[in-house]
């Protein structure tokens, strides 16, 4: 059964659509990620869905119950705030049992649920102190009790880790995930950071210009960008993009050449491509690899290193001036104004359509 | 003190010498001289006579100080929680964005620019028993006037209701700054506890501004116990003195009685009943905090 359900979700403040007809459905116990960059709606939809603002059209369904009619509290969904919106007033203890109180839960299920939420995320000893006495980390887990002994259907993280420093953003990235194994509930977490997305999500949707752009499993969405600019938001770095033409071929893949001259032959069916108009072609920088001059795919000119350790990100630019970001090995010894080669892996190449949609090659290991 | 203290001290006197000699000179020594004053007799004509505790005992037994001490906490008790309560029920009714609101703001708070004078005056208009607003409307009903400002038990109320009405601008805009303070997200997050709205009023607003009201209450008890203009110009301190204040009393005693070693000893016992008041507020205000 579906968890959550939107039909056609639209929001507009004024003139300005912020949601323009958003669809999605979840499954049940299902983590979902809305991933994309600020003010791409994203947070909007969040609190859509929460009942903190309301759609101006369209449906929300919980558990096949129409919700966005209904106040927030009725809706059977907990909110963890950005910047955890405790009850500064309040004790650890009131702040969680404060919701349940209004709900007119019993007195001993209340304290039940409190000191179980307070012993799993480790506060019992904070939970008769104040928000300002606890450290960052500890007033998250506040946050987090306090929508756990909800025991809502769904849980909704507004940008979870993003208060916390590095290496408690990774513990309670591992938390969250122990967390989502536990309860009996689905989870839409919004974020801007694709590493947390991709880790902690079963699907990720990619929102961008008031719409979602595509949804699917992390790696799909990876491997099988459905136009381009969810192709150049995922990934790091972006995925180079470069205007190509179509050459005329016999077999069913699409072969191509660059601006400079150089061909690439991809796995993407030739089907409906040809005539339809200039097309680009995408390649990730692990699909570029730096090569000895003359002999890769195509020559460039460096103009900027990158050493990660690992691997070294070389951007490179081809004789018509296109851009190109490519790979080498960590111990690479190239240069700043340096002639290197670059090898095109043609079978992990996409290509987009004018109207940008993505077309992926056939037999690729997505 | 160091040679670099002594240097920074010389270079500083130039910036608050002025203000010094003025505070100093403006409110230091009234404050000491006042208080030696009360322990004489003394008149503004120069003569002045040490007289110990002389005035502090008279005053203890003076009907007049104890009926003017009496109405001046009258109206604190009158003024200070209606004030409290009417400001901060304006200032939650006006915290919202939008020209309707903010227009309203302005016109609550325009009254506090008017001097005490002019709102004597419009306080006549409405309370005068002939021709008054009031007045109007009454006998439009078809009844007698009625004297506010000539009747013992209703002059001091006409009083406290027109101070309400001048000292409204002041806590409102502090409980708007208040309001303001609290970030939106709590409200939010009550929202999403099922919290309704006199629930989150008492259990999330009331709290969150619970300084504000402790500020409020401490300035708006010390300024009415200090009340003077508006009872002098509305009923002169009457009917009978029903409605004279401590510091009416004071004026009367200094400068149409000419008893000015008098008027500081009442002076002096003001001054720390007021201390007193404020600070036990400020304790009482701030006590339950956490552990």
């Amino acid at each position: 059964m579906a968890s959550l359900e939107l039909i056609e979700v639209r929001k507009a403040y004024g003139a300005a659509t912020v949601l323009d007809g958003v669809s999605l459905s979840m499954e049940t116990r299902e983590f979902l990620a809305f991933l994309g960059p600020s003010g791409s709606g994203k947070s909007t939809l969040l609190r859509v869905i929460a009942g903190l603002e309301t759609a101006d059209g369209g449906e929300v369904r919980l558990g096949g119950r129409r919700i966005d009619q209904l106040p927030p509290g009725d809706r059977g969904v907990a909110m963890v705030f950005q910047h955890y919106a405790l009850y500064p007033h309040m004790s650890v203890r009131d702040n969680m049992a404060f919701g349940l109180r209004n709900a007119g839960v019993a007195k001993g299920e209340i304290g039940r649920r409190v000191l179980e939420a307070a012993r799993v995320l480790e506060i019992e000893p904070e939970l008769d102190r104040k928000p300002a006495q606890l450290s960052g980390g500890q007033r998250q887990r506040v946050a987090i009790g306090r929508a756990i002994v909800k025991q809502p259907q769904l849980f909704l993280l507004d940008e979870p880790l993003s208060n916390l420093d590095a290496a408690l953003r990774m513990r309670t990235r591992v938390q969250l995930a122990e967390l989502r194994n536990r309860v009996d509930a689905a989870f839409i977490m919004v974020t801007h950071d694709q590493a947390e997305a991709m880790t902690l999500a079963d699907r990720v949707a990619v929102i961008h210009d008031r719409r979602i752009q595509q949804v699917g499993p992390p790696m799909e969405i990876y491997a099988r960008p459905a136009n381009v600019w969810v192709a150049r938001f995922v990934g790091s770095p972006a995925m180079n993009v470069a205007p190509v033409e179509l050459l005329d071929g016999e077999s069913g893949r699409a072969s191509v050449r660059l601006g400079d001259g150089s061909q690439v032959d991809t796995r993407v069916p030739r089907a409906g491509l040809a005539g339809a108009g200039p097309l680009q072609i995408g390649l990730r920088a692990e699909s570029v690899r730096v090569t000895g001059a003359g002999a890769g795919t195509t020559d460039a000119r460096v103009e900027l290193v990158e050493r990660l350790g690992d691997r070294t990100l070389v951007y490179a630019r081809l004789s018509d001036g296109q851009a190109l970001t490519g790979e080498d090995r960590g111990a690479s010894r190239v240069q700043a104004g340096d002639i290197v080669g670059l090898h095109m892996e043609g079978a992990a190449a996409h290509l987009f359509a004018p109207d940008g949609s993505g077309r992926h090659p056939v037999e690729s290991t997505a | 003190m160091n040679a670099l203290g002594r240097r920074s001290l010389l270079q500083a006197a130039p910036f608050i010498g002025p203000f010094l000699l003025l505070y100093v000179g403006l409110l230091i020594y009234p404050l000491i001289d006042g208080l030696a004053l009360s322990f004489h007799r003394a008149d503004p004509f120069g003569g002045r006579a040490f007289a110990g505790l002389e005035n502090y005992a008279r005053l203890a037994s003076d009907p007049v100080f104890g009926q003017a001490l009496g109405n001046t906490f009258k109206y604190a008790v009158l003024v200070v929680p209606v004030l409290t309560a009417i400001t901060l029920a304006l200032a939650l009714a006006l915290n919202k964005p939008g020209r309707t609101a903010s227009v309203f703001r302005g016109l609550f708070f325009s009254s506090s620019v008017l001097s005490v004078t002019i709102i004597t005056l419009i306080w006549r208009f409405v309370l005068t028993p002939d021709a008054g607003l009031l007045a109007e409307a009454w006998e439009a009903g078809g009844r007698e006037p009625v004297p506010f400002l000539s009747q013992p038990d209703l002059a001091l109320l006409a009083v406290a209701v027109a101070t309400i009405w001048w000292s409204i601008g002041l806590p409102m805009m502090l409980f708007l700054a208040g309001l303001q303070q609290i970030p939106e997200d709590i409200f939010e997050a009550a929202a999403l506890d099922r919290a309704n709205r006199w629930t989150t009023f008492r259990r999330i607003t009331l709290p969150s501004l619970r300084r504000t009201v402790v500020l409020v209450v401490m300035l708006q008890t010390a300024a009415q116990l200090q009340l003077f203009g508006q009872a002098q110009l509305l009923t002169a301190g009457g009917p009978g003195g029903a409605s004279r204040p401590v510091v009416l009393f004071i004026y009367e005693t200094a400068f149409t009685r000419w008893e000015l070693g008098y008027a500081s000893a009442i002076a002096q016992v003001l001054f720390v009943l007021i201390l007193a008041v404020t600070l036990l507020q400020f304790r009482a205000g701030t006590s339950r905090r956490e552990p």
